[in-house]
């Protein structure tokens, strides 16, 4: 994904410094003047990635559509921390149902706003991993090969975090959940289980999948940007760190998703009609522990488990095969 | 107009006049007929304006319609048995959220043993979700049931199904009086939705609600259907002037004047059961019938009216409450709180389970006689069951219950005479 032709980034951090664009390539949240569609004084945890994805995700939808976004949304820590009744965090019309039918209610919010003829209006489902890749994914599934005109934005924190950390198919091997202890000879989530969604979305012949991090927020937004400019079912999964999860500081979010990304372990690609169109090659590439050290959850891997953690380099290694990561370097 | 016409394509027709604005399809005998129709006007153009979405399942279907009806559109689906159970977390959410989605439940034994036929295990397994429950005892009524049911489900921002007998009624050609669509559009106006999901007026639906206000959400949708003890017959009012026919309502009394037994059913049975009234009420017998139309809500005060001097009461159930008995029937006790008359339960029609007028009067005769138990079932193989058990104590590995029966009981072409 390339919008400058020179890049200016922070030091240390690769974050591009906004103040240093011209005024016209700045981030959307950057802008005064965004929505803030999920407004704060939600009870979200402090440093929680999922509310910083949402808001970067749902802002990004409302510059793209002149604020006409109608989101559903699955049951989860994000449902929960945005809406605890009588008070919403959320400034778009909104709604939530069941924790599985998120992709089914915003088919039917988008096949309304068809009959009725307001065809600007976009319709944006949303959820976590669980929400998204486990109980709703027939659901999701459905939507995609209708190709109903519906934005999928999948929040993946790798876990049943809302209710209290267990393991989902999102949760990367050897990773402690309350599900999968570190415990016994096999400590942590199994290697060789859970699935990956952008690849099965892509599966479903859909006009655009993409994965995006908190961590590159010019990159996610503009890829939420496309995603509103194309017609049918689209997906985009969202990393987003759970500090109370993965046990890592509060502080510490963006940082660890950007480990997560330049490790190889999260990467960040495009896709169109099933085919990989783009992918963001790594600037300078990363150990995977260095990533994995800032999480309790993987805590257990350090001075007993090299094996494991060779194992877990593979996973980023191949990824950066699969992905033409390499590339940058 | 007068049409001779299988149940299910009356019931799209009428669906179609009530101009619904998004349908979900998910196919499960015996409600199918009912989508495909639908499917074939809006496909034609005969139905415009209207979004026809074939969904993976049924919880999709629901889920679908729920968004729609949040989003302001007239939504409608139908379902059947292991469908109505594999929606039933949608079905609660539709109605806790107030979407005056309308359902058609062709009605259908719930498995295992899996089996396709009528009775009300399905609808009954729902009956506490919130929703209306209205049971059509004719293809005529099934009809006019959906445009009522409209009609008030969006008066109240409550979903309604319309239960429907299947086969009996889905599969069965009759005549039916297809209303005009310039009546239909007078007596049902267009929808319009007390909350939606609205750019210009944005709201958050699907709050989380704590103890503080959870019992008040709760008690609104109880207060809901108590307007509906009074709206349901004024529509049916209306709709008897409008249309010139009697469909709906809460209760269809017959032949309760002077009766000592009155039989209490829900459905298409209600047919079998007053054709029995008359044969024996031309003999001299004191009997009549009540016709449940309105399930949920339950109209308490109707029944009691209806059945208050009679001597005893039989409740006639295609549902069974393992355990317990029906779930009719604790309704019709709820009604009769305080009056002494002696109340039957009679479990009929499980499964399919033919309920033929012979069947019907010997078990009004026992009635009479004070024969019957608290809880009857109507035709039951006792043979069969006694050998099963026996083979149970037997052995311990006995084996599957149901392929054990149809064993015992040989090859339909064994019994050919």
């Amino acid at each position: 994904m390339t919008l400058q032709s020179v890049k200016f980034y922070q030091t240390g951090t690769f974050t591009v410094g906004n103040r240093l664009l011209d005024e016209s390539m700045r981030t959307v949240q950057s802008n005064r003047q965004r929505t803030n569609s999920l407004n704060s004084g939600h009870r979200a945890c402090q440093g929680c990635g999922e509310a910083l994805g949402a808001r970067y995700a749902i802002d990004a939808a409302m510059r793209a559509t002149q604020n006409r976004v109608i989101a559903a949304n699955a049951t989860g820590c994000l449902e929960v921390f945005s809406t605890p009744y009588p008070e919403t965090s959320w400034q778009i019309p909104w709604m939530h149902s069941l924790f599985a039918n998120a992709a089914s209610v915003a088919t039917g919010i988008a096949a309304a706003m068809r009959v009725k003829g307001k065809n600007d209006v976009r319709v944006i489902a949303q959820g976590g991993d669980g929400g998204t890749m486990d109980i709703g994914f027939a659901c999701l599934s459905g939507m995609f090969e209708r190709n109903d005109d519906v934005l999928y934005i999948c929040y993946d924190n790798e876990a049943y975090m809302n209710t209290g950390v267990q393991r989902s198919s999102a949760t990367p091997p050897a990773a402690r959940t309350a599900t999968t202890p570190a415990l016994g000879m096999h400590p942590g989530n199994d290697f060789g289980k859970g699935k990956n969604l952008p690849l099965i979305a892509m599966a479903h012949h859909i006009p655009y999948v993409a994965t995006a991090s908190v961590a590159n927020l010019h990159d996610l937004e503009a890829k939420v940007t496309k995603a509103m400019g194309i017609r049918g079912a689209r997906y985009i999964h969202i990393h987003v760190p759970c500090p109370l999860g993965w046990g890592s500081r509060p502080s510490d979010t963006v940082r660890v998703a950007r480990l997560a990304v330049e490790s190889g372990l999260f990467p960040l690609f495009e896709a169109e009609h099933g085919e990989i169109t783009a992918s963001l090659p790594l600037r300078k590439k990363i150990p995977v522990d260095e990533y994995l050290k800032l999480q309790k959850r993987f805590s257990h891997l350090f001075g007993s488990a090299p094996d494991t953690i060779a194992m877990i380099q593979e996973i980023a290694d191949r990824n950066i095969a699969k992905f033409g990561l390499a590339e940058g370097e | 107009m007068l049409l001779q016409l299988e149940g299910s394509r009356a019931m799209a027709q009428a669906i179609s006049l009530c101009r619904p604005e998004v349908i979900c399809a998910y196919p499960i005998t015996p409600q199918t007929h009912i989508v495909e129709a639908l499917g074939e006007m809006v496909k034609s153009g005969e139905l415009g304006h209207c979004e026809y979405i074939n969904v993976e399942s049924e919880f999709a279907a629901l889920s679908v319609a729920i968004g729609a009806s949040a989003a302001g559109a007239r939504s409608y689906t139908a379902t059947a048995s292991q469908g109505l159970l594999y929606m039933a977390e949608a079905v609660y959410n539709a109605a806790g959220l107030g979407l005056p989605i309308v359902m058609t439940i062709g009605n259908r034994a719930i498995g295992a043993p899996i089996n396709i036929w009528n009775d009300h295990s399905d609808s009954m397994s729902m009956r506490d979700a919130g929703w209306i429950q209205l049971y059509a005892e004719t293809n005529q009524e099934a009809l006019d049931l959906h445009i009522q049911a409209f009609r008030l489900g969006e008066a109240l921002s409550c979903p309604v199904m319309v239960c429907v007998d299947g086969f009996i009624l889905t599969h069965a050609y009759e005549r039916v009086e297809m209303p005009q669509q310039g009546d239909v559009d007078a007596f049902l106006p267009p929808f319009e939705p007390v909350q939606a999901l609205d750019c210009d007026d944005p709201v958050s639906i699907g709050a989380m609600v704590g103890p503080e206000a959870f019992m008040e959400v709760r008690y609104l949708q109880h207060h809901k259907q108590s307007r509906a003890l009074d709206l349901i017959p004024e529509i049916a009012q209306e709709f008897a002037e409008r249309f010139g026919r009697n469909s709906g309502g809460l209760v269809k009394p017959y032949r309760i004047e002077h009766a000592e037994t009155i039989i209490v059913a829900l459905g298409s049975v209600n047919g079998t059961i007053k054709d029995v009234v008359d044969d024996m009420r031309e003999e001299g017998h004191a009997i009549g019938s009540l016709s449940i139309t309105s399930f949920r809500p339950f109209p308490l005060k109707a029944v009691r009216s209806a059945l208050e001097n009679a001597r005893r009461v039989v409740v006639l159930e295609k549902s069974l409450s393992v355990g317990l008995g029906g779930p009719l029937s604790d309704g019709v006790r709820k009604s009769l709180s305080g009056i002494a008359l002696k109340g039957h339960t009679v479990i009929a029609g499980l499964g399919g389970r033919a309920i033929t007028k012979k069947s019907l009067r010997d078990l009004f005769l026992r009635a009479e006689r004070d024969e019957l138990e608290l809880l009857n079932f109507l035709d039951l193989d006792m043979e069969l069951i006694d050998r099963q058990i026996e083979r149970e104590k037997e052995i311990r590995r006995s084996g599957p219950i149901a392929e054990n029966l149809l064993k015992s009981i040989g090859t339909v072409c064994s019994k050919i005479a």
